[in-house]
C-alpha cells in the first residue's frame, strides 16, 4: 500500500513539474496579440521575437533577466523526485521552491510594468530599469499554476489534511483564483477612490467625492433631487418589502390553498430567470410610456395629457417588483413547505382554530424565511442595473451613477470607485446581516423522516385577499410578457401598429450562398459571442462551484469559515461593482485582459460561482458521508472518491449548475456593460445600445428571441434532470432502508 | 483461471496511549491502550457517546488520533489516512454506492489495489459467492433487501483481504430475526478465514454471542476487557455488571477472608465466594436475576412486590430490608402472587463481589 501512495503522488508531482517547464520553455510568456489560439505567433518570429518568446528564450537573449530566478524554483523539485513522500526534505524542498517561485512571479509582475518599475522606491533603489513588460500570457499562467501546486503538494506532504494532495491543492487553487479575481479587483478599486488626478494618493479626494451632494443630498424633501445613495436605499427597502409580501402570497396560494391552477403560478416563477432584467422595463414602457397602450387608452378616455410618470421611481419600482417577486417566492416556498405539518396539526389538536394556528405557529416559524426574502430583494434591487437604465429618468441610483461616472463625459474613475464602495457597503451589510442574524435561526423542520401530515389550508379570511393579490399579480405578469412578444412584431409602437416581422429580419436574417450560410442579421455577432462565452463559462463555473462545495461539505480545515465567507461574498457584490473593479484591476499588467473574451468568461465564473456552490452544497449534504468514507476505506483516494462516487451521484446538481450559469451569463448586463469591447459584444449590451437609440422594435425582438432560447435551455434541463431523478428515487430507498 | 480463494492477511492492532479530542475540549477517547490479537473478533461495547465508534474510526483512519500511537501489524499507521491503510469497513448504513451494480460495488476496492480487471472480477464473484449472493451481481443495491445489501457490504470489504476488518453496528438496520442469522454468518466467515475483526455494537447480547473478546467502554475510556464469560461472571464494577446483562447490586459485609475466598453476610445469610482482593468490611455484590433462588431453605426474607408473566418465565420484583431486586423464575405454572412472603437465596456460583 505504501508504494501505491508514493507512486500516485509522484505522478502528480511530475505532471506539474513538466507543466512548469512547458510554461517556461515553450509557451509565449506574455500576452499574445490576437490570442494564443490563432497560432499566428508560431509563424511570426517565435521563439525569438520578444513579443512571443518563452521566458527561457528571453533570458538567453539577455532580456527580462528578472525572470531567471524562476528557473531555480522549477529545477529544485527535480532533486526530490526519488525521495519518499514522508521524507521531511521532500516537503521542505517543494514548499520552498513553490512559495519562493510563486511569490517571485507575483512580485516581479507587480513590480515591473509598462513603464519599467511601478514603484518609485524600487527605482530609487535599483536605478532606472530601461526595460518593461506587458501582461502575463499563457506561459506565465501555466508556470504560476505549476508553482502553486508544487507548493500545495509540499504542504500536503508535511501532513496537512492527512497529507491529501487533492484536497490541499483544491483549497489552494480556489483561494488563489478567488483572491485574484474577487479580492484583488475590489482592493484595487478601493485604492482608486483615493487617487487624485495626478496619480497621488489623498484622503481629501476621497472625502470630497464621498460627501458629494449628488450622493447624499436630501433635496427631495424640499422639491429638489435626492442623492443617489438615498434613492437606492429607499427603493431597495421598498422593493424588498413588497417582493416579500407578494412572494409570501404566492407561496401560500401554492402550498395552502385549494386553488386549481397552482402549476401555472409556479411556471410563472421560472420567467425572471430566463429574462434579461431590463426586458420588464421595456414592456412597461410599451404599456405605460408616453406612447404606451394604457396611457393612450386612458388619455383618450378621460381626455388627459399623457405624462412621463413612469420614468423614475415608480417605473423602476414596478419593474423590480415584477422581476424579483419570483425570487422571494422561491425562497419562501422552501420555508413555507419546510414548516413541519405535524407542528400545525399539533396546534390544531390543541384546540387552536385555523387562523390561530396560522398566526401563532405557521407565521412565526416562517419568520427567518421572510427576513431572508427581504434581504435578497434588497440586494437584488440595489444591484439592478438594467431597469434603472431603461426607466430611470431623473431618478439617480447608485448602479447607473457608477456606469455614467466611468462611461459618460465625466470619466471619473475615482468617483465610480467611491460610488461602488457605497453600493458595496449597502449590499455587504445586508449580506452580513443575513448570515449573522439568520444563520442560527432556521426553524425549518425537514428531518428526512417521512412526515405524514398535510399542511392545513389558510383561514378563509386570509385566503381571499391572498388569492386576489396573487392572481392579480399573475395576470399582470402575463400581460407584461404578452406585450413583449406582441411588441416585437409591431412596426413602430404607438405610431404605426401594423404587424411586421421586419425587426426579426433586421436582427436575424441569413443568406444562403455558395460558400454556405452568411449571417447577415445585425444581431448575429453579439448572439454568437454570447452563446460562445456563456458556453465556455458554464462548465468552468459549475466546476469551480462544485469543487468548492465539496471542500465546504466534506472537508475540515483551518479557516474554513473564512473560506466559505470569501467564496459566497461575490454573491453580494453587485455586477456594476465587479465591472468597475475589473476595469481598474485588469487594464494594466500583470493581468491585462480587458477587451478580451477572457475577462467576460472570468467575470461570469465569479459572478455565478455562489449559485454553483449553493447547488452543490444542497445536493452534497443529501449524500450520506458514509459513502465517501467507505470508498476511502476501500483504498480509493479523495480524488478518485470525488470522481467516481460524488460526481456521478451529483449529476442533477451539475446539470442545474450548468444550465443556470449558462442562462445567467446570457441575461447578465450589469458587469458585462463595462467589459464588452467592439470585438466581444454581448447580446444584452447590444440590446441596451438599441434602446438608447430608441430602436425599441429591434431590442424587443432580440429580447424575445433570447427568452425563447433560454426557455429551450431550461426545458432541456427539465427533461434531462427529470430522467436522472427517476434513477435517484430508487437510490434513496437504498440509502435509508426502513 | 487461477484459484483465488479469499485468504487472510490478518494482523494485530495496537493502541498505545491513544486520545482523540474534538475541537478544543471534547474528549472522545481518553488515553486508551488496546491490543487486538490477529485472527480474533473483538467487540467494542458501550452506551452511545462512550467513544467506541471514534475508536473504530481511528483504526480505519477516518479520524486521526490527537495523541498516542496506532499500530496495525508491525506498521505505525498513526498518521496514515484511510486510503493508505490496509483496513476495510462495513458501515452501519452499508454505504453501497447507489449508482453501481452489486458487482461494481464489490470490485470497487479491488480496482484500486492493482488487480487486472479479470482478476478483480473473479475475486469479486468469489466474494459474492462466499456471502451467498451468487447470481445477484447485476442488480442495483436498491433492488436488494436489507439483509442482502448488508451481505454485499460484507463481501465488498472481505475481498480486499484486509489486515483488519471493521464493523460499525452492522446489524442495527436489520429486523430482530435476521440479526441472529447474520451475526452467526459473520462469525462463521471470520473464523473460517481467520480474520482480525473489530466490531462495534451497543447490544450486549450481540457482543456476548460473536466475540472472542469484549472491550467495554465508558466515558471515553475502557471500563473492562475480557472474554464474554469473564465479563459476565466477574464484572469489575457496577457499570460493567449492569451493562452486560442485568445485575442486582446488593450491599453486604465481608465478615472473614481465607486465602482467595471471602465470606459475606447479608441479614444473617452467609455465602463464600472469590475474594477479588477485598478485605473485611462493607462491600457490594452483583447477582444476576437468574441466579437468585426463590424459596430456598436458607436466605433473606423478601416480599413479592410485582409478578409479570412473559411467556418463557416469570419475572418478579422482590422487596426487603436490602432494597429491591429483580428475579426470574422458570416455573410459570405456579406463579407467586404479589404480597407473598418468601425466602431468597443465591445459587452456588451466583453472586460476585465488585472490587470497585
Amino acid at each position: 500500500m505504501t508504494d501505491r501512495t508514493s507512486k500516485t503522488t509522484h505522478q502528480v508531482l511530475i505532471f506539474w513539474i513538466i507543466a512548469g517547464w512547458v510554461g517556461f520553455f515553450l509557451l509565449p510568456w506574455y500576452m499574445v496579440d490576437g490570442g494564443l489560439w490563432s497560432f499566428e505567433w508560431l509563424f511570426d518570429g517565435y521563439p525569438f521575437d520578444e513579443d512571443y518568446a518563452p521566458a527561457a528564450f528571453l533570458i538567453a537573449q539577455g532580456e527580462k533577466l528578472w525572470l531567471a530566478p524562476l528557473l531555480i524554483a522549477l529545477t529544485l523539485p527535480l532533486l526530490v523526485l526519488k525521495r519518499a513522500k514522508s521524507d521531511p526534505l521532500y516537503a521542505r524542498v517543494l514548499i520552498l521552491s513553490g512559495a519562493l517561485g510563486f511569490g517571485w512571479l507575483i512580485a516581479q509582475g507587480f513590480g515591473i510594468g509598462i513603464r519599467g518599475f511601478n514603484f518609485n522606491w524600487l527605482e530609487a533603489y535599483f536605478g532606472e530599469l530601461g526595460d518593461r513588460q506587458f501582461g502575463m500570457g499563457y506561459g506565465a499562467m501555466i508556470c504560476a499554476s505549476s508553482l502553486l501546486f508544487l507548493l500545495t503538494q509540499g504542504i500536503a506532504a508535511r501532513g496537512a489534511i492527512n497529507g491529501d494532495v487533492f484536497v490541499v491543492s483544491a483549497i489552494g487553487g480556489v483561494i488563489t483564483i478567488v483572491t485574484v479575481f474577487v479580492f484583488f479587483p475590489i482592493a484595487k478599486m478601493l485604492f482608486a477612490a483615493f487617487v487624485t488626478e495626478d496619480g497621488a494618493y489623498s484622503i481629501a479626494v476621497f472625502f470630497s467625492k464621498f460627501f458629494d451632494a449628488r450622493l447624499w443630498g436630501l433635496g427631495c424633501f424640499f422639491g429638489a433631487r435626492c442623492g443617489a445613495a438615498w434613492n437606492s436605499l429607499f427603493l431597495a427597502i421598498l422593493v424588498g418589502f413588497v417582493t416579500t409580501v407578494l412572494g409570501l402570497c404566492f407561496a401560500l396560494v401554492v402550498t395552502r390553498s385549494g386553488f386549481r391552477y397552482k402549476r401555472v403560478l409556479r411556471a410563472l416563477t421560472v420567467l425572471p430567470i430566463i429574462t434579461p432584467p431590463f426586458v420588464i422595463g421595456l414592456a412597461l414602457i410599451l404599456l405605460f410610456g408616453l406612447s404606451g397602450s394604457v396611457t393612450r387608452f386612458v388619455a383618450e378616455l378621460f381626455g388627459m395629457q399623457p405624462t412621463r410618470w413612469l420614468y423614475g421611481m415608480p417605473g423602476i419600482f414596478i419593474a423590480q417588483a415584477l422581476a424579483f417577486t419570483p425570487i422571494a417566492f422561491l425562497v419562501l416556498i422552501g420555508v413555507v413547505e419546510g414548516v413541519s405539518p405535524s407542528m400545525e396539526e399539533a396546534a390544531q389538536t390543541l384546540r387552536a382554530s385555523r387562523w390561530q394556528t396560522f398566526r401563532t405557529v405557521s407565521l412565526p416559524l416562517m419568520r427567518p424565511g421572510l427576513a431572508n426574502a427581504f434581504l435578497l430583494g434588497f440586494i437584488e434591487s440595489m444591484a439592478d442595473f438594467g431597469n434603472p437604465l431603461v426607466l430611470g429618468g431623473n431618478f439617480d441610483v447608485l448602479s447607473t451613477e457608477i456606469f455614467f461616472a466611468i462611461v459618460g463625459a465625466q470619466y471619473d474613475q475615482g468617483r465610480a470607485a467611491v460610488l461602488a464602495m457605497v453600493l458595496l457597503f449597502f449590499t455587504l451589510s445586508a449580506f452580513y446581516a443575513q448570515r449573522v442574524w439568520l444563520g442560527k435561526k432556521s426553524y425549518t423542520t425537514v428531518t428526512g423522516k417521512g412526515d405524514a401530515g398535510v399542511h392545513p389550508l389558510m383561514p378563509t379570511g386570509l385566503s381571499v385577499p391572498v388569492l386576489v393579490i396573487a392572481l392579480g399579480w399573475a395576470v399582470f405578469t402575463i400581460i407584461v410578457y404578452a406585450m413583449i412578444i406582441y411588441g416585437s412584431v409591431v412596426e413602430l409602437w404607438g405610431v404605426n401598429n401594423s404587424l411586421t416581422l421586419k425587426h426579426y429580419v433586421t436582427a436575424f436574417s441569413v443568406r444562403f450562398e455558395e460558400e454556405g450560410i452568411r449571417w447577415t442579421g445585425a444581431a448575429w455577432d453579439s448572439f454568437w459571442t454570447t452563446i460562445t462565452i456563456a458556453a465556455i463559462a458554464a462548465p468552468l463555473t459549475a466546476a469551480v462551484g462544485l469543487v468548492t462545495a465539496y471542500l465546504l461539505t466534506r472537508q475540515n480545515f483551518a479557516g474554513k469559515n473564512a473560506f466559505e465567507f470569501g467564496t459566497m461574498l461575490s454573491f453580494a457584490i453587485p455586477g456594476t461593482v465587479i465591472g468597475v473593479s475589473y476595469i481598474l484591476a485588469f487594464n494594466v499588467p500583470p493581468i491585462e485582459i480587458t477587451g478580451t473574451g477572457v475577462i467576460l468568461v472570468v467575470s461570469f465564473i465569479f459572478r455565478n460561482m455562489p449559485v454553483g456552490v449553493r447547488a452543490g452544497i444542497a445536493s452534497m449534504s443529501q449524500l450520506d458521508r458514509s459513502l465517501d468514507e467507505s470508498s476511502l476505506t476501500l483504498g480509493a483516494n479523495s480524488w478518485q472518491t470525488f470522481r467516481r462516487i460524488i460526481l456521478p451521484l451529483l449529476r442533477p446538481a451539475i446539470l442545474a449548475a450548468l444550465v443556470y450559469s449558462f442562462v445567467r451569463a446570457m441575461t447578465a448586463i450589469s458587469a458585462v456593460i463595462f467589459l464588452v469591447s467592439a470585438e466581444y459584444d454581448m447580446a444584452t449590451s447590444y440590446i441596451i445600445g438599441r434602446v438608447e437609440n430608441n430602436d425599441y422594435g429591434l431590442a424587443i425582438a432580440y429580447s424575445t428571441t433570447l427568452i425563447f432560447v433560454m426557455l429551450a435551455a431550461v426545458g432541456l434541463l427539465q427533461i434531462l434532470v427529470g430522467r436522472v431523478q427517476i434513477g435517484r428515487r430508487t437510490q434513496s430507498t437504498t440509502e435509508t432502508p426502513s | 483461471m487461477t484459484d483465488n480463494k479469499i485468504g487472510s492477511k490478518a494482523a494485530p492492532v495496537l493502541f498505545e496511549n491513544v486520545s482523540k479530542v474534538f475541537g478544543k475540549n471534547v474528549v472522545a477517547v481518553d488515553n486508551i491502550n488496546l491490543h487486538v490479537e490477529a485472527g480474533k473478533l473483538v467487540t467494542l461495547l458501550g452506551p452511545s457517546g462512550c467513544g467506541k465508534t471514534t475508536t473504530l474510526r481511528m483504526i480505519a483512519g477516518l479520524e486521526m488520533a490527537s495523541s498516542g500511537k496506532i499500530m496495525i501489524g508491525d506498521r505505525d499507521v498513526t498518521k496514515l489516512p484511510a486510503t493508505d491503510r490496509d483496513v476495510s469497513m462495513v458501515f452501519q448504513s452499508y454505504a453501497l454506492f447507489p449508482h453501481m451494480s452489486v458487482l461494481e460495488n464489490v470490485m470497487y476496492g479491488l480496482t484500486f489495489s492493482g488487480f487486472a480487471k479479470d482478476e478483480a472480477r473473479s475475486r469479486a464473484l468469489h466474494g459474492l459467492q462466499l456471502v451467498g449472493l451468487k447470481g445477484f451481481d447485476n442488480r442495483l443495491p436498491s433492488e436488494l433487501s436489507g439483509g442482502q445489501q448488508q451481505r454485499v457490504a460484507v463481501a465488498r470489504a472481505l475481498v480486499l483481504e484486509p489486515q483488519v476488518l471493521l464493523f460499525d453496528e452492522p446489524l442495527s438496520n436489520l429486523d430482530a430475526k435476521l440479526r441472529r442469522q447474520v451475526r452467526e454468518d459473520i462469525r462463521a466467515i471470520q473464523q473460517d478465514l481467520g480474520l482480525t475483526v473489530v466490531y462495534v455494537t451497543h447490544d450486549q447480547e450481540e457482543a456476548l454471542a460473536v466475540s472472542d473478546e469484549i472491550v467495554v467502554m465508558r466515558n471515553a475510556a475502557i471500563a473492562q476487557m475480557g472474554t464474554p464469560r469473564e465479563l459476565y461472571d466477574a464484572p469489575n464494577d457496577r457499570f460493567v455488571a449492569d451493562f452486560i446483562g442485568e445485575a442486582n447490586l446488593l450491599n453486604c459485609q465481608i465478615v472473614s477472608t481465607d486465602g482467595d475466598t471471602a465470606t459475606i453476610e447479608i441479614e444473617g445469610y452467609r455465602q463464600t465466594l472469590p475474594r477479588r482482593g477485598l478485605t473485611n468490611g462493607p462491600a457490594t455484590i452483583a447477582v444476576r436475576p437468574s441466579r437468585l433462588v426463590i424459596g430456598s431453605d436458607d436466605g433473606i426474607a423478601a416480599t413479592v412486590a410485582k409478578a409479570t408473566y412473559v411467556g418463557v418465565r416469570m419475572e418478579y420484583t422482590l422487596t426487603g430490608a436490602f432494597g429491591q431486586v429483580f428475579a426470574v423464575h422458570d416455573d410459570v405454572d405456579a406463579p407467586l402472587a404479589p404480597g407473598t412472603e418468601i425466602t431468597m437465596g443465591f445459587a452456588g456460583k451466583g453472586p460476585v463481589l465488585l472490587p470497585d
